[in-house]
């Protein structure tokens, strides 16, 4: 086991964290993200602007000398923190999350790997990997896509997150070469992008299906180069899911403070006090092992594998039950579609899928501590 | 990219350099491997270096708490002995708090130092048979006789009560007023005649506790803890000490209950099955969770921000000991059958480790009901964290003697 992992938020942090809530309280209240959820634009991409090339966040995991912030996952976890705390209806996790750390992954000193960085850094593309968005750290490379010697994809993806709106998509392949991250725009000839009906409304799936598209294969892609996107994407989702416990607890605090029945504040009653003590435990301990997680990634710890499976394992869950115990605990008006709980809801049971279930991270943890199984 | 401030620098600029610089003078006047225990300990509370956050001339140099591992470091790199702590963590962990907050100034120069050096041990007269949860209810009196009290009553769930010279104790001194106000709080002196300990048996067959009861017991004014009647009030600091005490300690990966629950899965291949394989997954994830919840506590505290957190930590460390211990005992199978013996004995300390597993079982159902029920720490979380409003008291503005008992 490595040092000890610094758990609190800096001085920067509190002031990115402050900077970001102030955008998203002035542009995305819960009432916008309502409306827009159904509409013809359920991305935000004006919101997506401000943050990406205005606050500079596309770019945070992006070293200096390829136009990023080189901040580390410390930072984003932050961020995503107050993404998911407002569901913000922003491709963050797909283009300056998982994108962003596949190429990272690959050889940045490549002339089309550093483009593609600095294009994803000043927001001036958006980019997603695509990869199931259920794919989590430790699976085997991806079988669906097949390359040639020219750089010619097909296949299928199904349920890529922030697909739709991507203009540069990372499509992990087998070629000659074996397998590798192949880049191609997505307007390119051969490339469709599907839009599912997504369970969670503020980050939309799509199917990408592949006939005969010229790709570029990126230099220094590989199985590894996937792996290390899946963890930090893994890592860095538990933050989100803090972020979405966090808004479920609050939200359903300050309503049972207010509403009364049986002449009394229903927050008083001792049977809705403790579930809710509960929860608040379960959210300063996700909290915990969410740091943990982004700061094992921030500085490269060898625990990092475990400090994610331990944060995703846990953080999942703790969302989902934060978000159930809201919609519950608001009862009726917790099951309108007028109240802005669903939405969280969804998102909470729809990243519990997302980069590995909580099972799928316990078993490999079986592995990565030593717990093997029965038989 | 972190930056934090650190709160190492204290009054009289002392940073860890000096305070090593400290440690390292007192060793060199002091060697641990010729000076005896007691003299050695009682010279290091005379040097400051005791608990450096605890103000000069009362064992501490005024200094941030943070400082005390640079001494602990050094001592125990030099070899030096300690008060052995878990002897004396009631003691350490809260009758000195609340001794140093409310004590007199005799008070602190005549308890502290033997308290420290662990020459004298203390113990905690709070419950009582009818009074747990609502400890403010509790009805032992305390009648003022000149300048003297006269107390009867009856504690329970004492620990070290058959070893203490000292007692921590809160008893009635006005019924005639709501229960909170008719509080007064003292130290008793456990070897005065009317002191009666007798051990009290436990599930796991043995007696880490007592029973005390208090028949005419003089105590003189001078031991008395704070105001007449303002006993809640200092009780309240003993009590928060107490919960950081069973709630707090950094522990390393698989440093509690699951290491012991881990070890056996890796040994003993023939236990395993799949459904205790999913539970053990799950208890090690919420074991880790819970050590870093802990971790981030402590972090909080050496930066001097304390969050609210801690007050979590007990519901989910007697939540994870149930839960580890139970599913250790299914693991065992027929060994999880037997257990090593219902002779009642005596220990001085809880240890879990020194037991089968069985005794884990047993004894973690305390831990969900000792310093605060995991019910009325969910209550305190709700009201005090979340800012809930309590549920509605009728036992508030009524004078104690009026309530129905």
């Amino acid at each position: 086991m490595s040092a000890t992992p610094d758990l609190l938020y800096s001085d920067v942090e509190d002031d990115l964290r402050a900077t970001v809530r102030d955008v998203l309280t002035d542009r995305c209240p819960a009432s916008a993200v309502l409306a827009r959820c159904e509409s013809d634009e359920p991305y935000d991409l004006g919101l997506w602007r401000t943050l990406a090339a205005g606050s500079g966040l596309a770019g945070l995991l992006v070293p200096e000398k390829l136009g990023g912030a080189g901040a580390s996952a410390r930072e984003a976890a932050v961020v995503l923190e107050e993404l998911g705390g407002a569901v913000a209806p922003v491709p963050f996790l797909g283009s300056a999350v998982l994108a962003t750390t596949a190429l990272l992954g690959c050889d940045p000193q490549d002339k089309r790997v550093a483009r593609l960085l600095e294009d994803l850094a000043s927001g001036a593309s958006v980019g997603t990997l695509a990869v199931p968005l259920t794919y989590g750290p430790g699976v085997s490379f991806p079988q669906t896509v097949r390359a040639d010697a020219d750089g010619v994809l097909t296949g299928t993806v199904t349920s890529v997150a922030d697909a739709a709106v991507a203009d540069v998509l990372l499509i992990p392949a087998t070629g000659p070469e074996g397998p590798g991250l192949y880049a191609l725009a997505s307007d390119t000839p051969g490339v469709r992008v599907a839009p599912a009906v997504p369970l969670d409304l503020t980050r939309p799936i799509a199917d990408v299906t592949l006939d005969g598209a010229r790709a570029h294969r990126l230099a220094g892609s590989g199985p590894a180069a996937l792996e290390g996107a899946l963890l930090a994407g893994a890592g860095l989702l538990a933050s989100e899911q803090v972020g979405v416990a966090q808004w479920c607890l609050d939200e359903t605090v300050r309503y049972l403070g207010e509403r009364r029945q049986f002449g009394r504040v229903v927050g008083s009653f001792q049977a809705l006090k403790h579930r809710l003590a509960d929860v608040w435990l379960e959210v300063v301990s996700a909290r915990a092992a969410a740091r943990a997680a982004a700061d094992a990634l921030a500085t490269g710890s060898p625990d990092a594998p475990v400090a994610v499976a331990v944060a995703q394992a846990y953080c999942s869950t703790a969302a989902v039950h934060a978000a159930e115990e809201c919609v519950q605990l608001h009862a009726g008006i917790g099951m309108t579609w007028e109240h802005p709980a669903h939405l969280h809801l969804k998102r909470a049971k729809s990243s519990e899928l997302a980069l590995g279930t909580p099972g799928h991270h316990r078993t490999r943890l079986a592995t990565l501590v030593d717990l093997p199984a029965a038989g | 990219m972190t930056t934090k401030t650190t709160a190492t620098t204290g009054r009289g600029g002392l940073d860890a350099e000096e305070v090593r610089r400290r440690v390292r003078a007192f060793l060199a006047e002091h060697d641990p491997a010729t000076t005896d225990r007691a003299a050695f300990l009682r010279a290091r509370f005379d040097a400051g270096l005791a608990w450096v956050h605890f103000p000069e001339g009362l064992g501490g140099l005024g200094a941030p708490r943070a400082l005390q591992s640079v001494v602990d470091a050094e001592l125990t790199a030099a070899g030096a002995p300690d008060n052995d702590p878990r002897r004396i963590g009631i003691g350490l962990g809260m009758a000195a708090p609340t001794i140093l907050r409310f004590g007199t100034e005799e008070q602190k120069a005549r308890f502290l130092r033997p308290l420290w050096t662990g020459e004298e041990v203390w113990c905690q007269l709070f419950s009582e048979p009818g009074a747990g949860s609502d400890l403010a209810g509790l009805r032992t009196r305390a009648v003022r006789d000149g300048d003297a009290w006269t107390v009867d009553g009856q504690k329970v769930w004492t620990s070290n009560a058959h070893n203490a010279r000292w007692a921590i104790l809160i008893a009635r001194t006005d019924p005639d007023v709501p229960k909170h106000r008719g509080i007064t709080y003292f130290v008793c002196d456990m070897t005065a005649p009317g002191v009666e300990v007798r051990p009290l048996r436990q599930i796991t067959g043995e007696a880490e506790f007592n029973e005390v009861f208090l028949t005419d017991v003089r105590i003189p004014d001078a031991h008395r803890l704070g105001d007449e009647g303002d006993g809640w009030r200092v009780a309240q600091t003993t009590l928060m000490n107490e919960r950081v005490a069973i709630g707090g300690g950094a522990v390393p990966r698989e440093g509690g209950m699951i290491g012991v629950a881990a070890t056996t899965w890796r040994e003993r291949p023939e236990l395993r099955t799949p459904g205790l394989h999913d539970r053990l997954l799950r208890l090690w994830v919420d074991s880790e969770v819970a050590r870093l919840t802990a971790e981030r506590v402590r972090q909080q505290l050496a930066v001097g921000a304390p969050g609210p957190e801690g007050s979590g930590l007990k519901l989910a460390f007697a939540r994870l000991n149930q839960a580890v211990s139970g599913l250790e005992v299914e693991l065992l199978g027929e060994e999880g059958l037997r257990y090593h013996g219902w002779e009642m004995t005596r220990p001085e300390t809880v240890d879990f480790f020194g037991h089968d597993a069985g005794y884990r079982y047993l004894r973690a159902k305390g831990n969900s009901i000792e310093g605060g029920t995991s019910e009325i720490l969910r209550n305190i979380v709700a009201e005090r964290v979340l800012g809930l409003p309590s549920e509605p008291r009728i036992d508030k503005d009524v004078a104690w003697k009026d309530l129905p008992r």
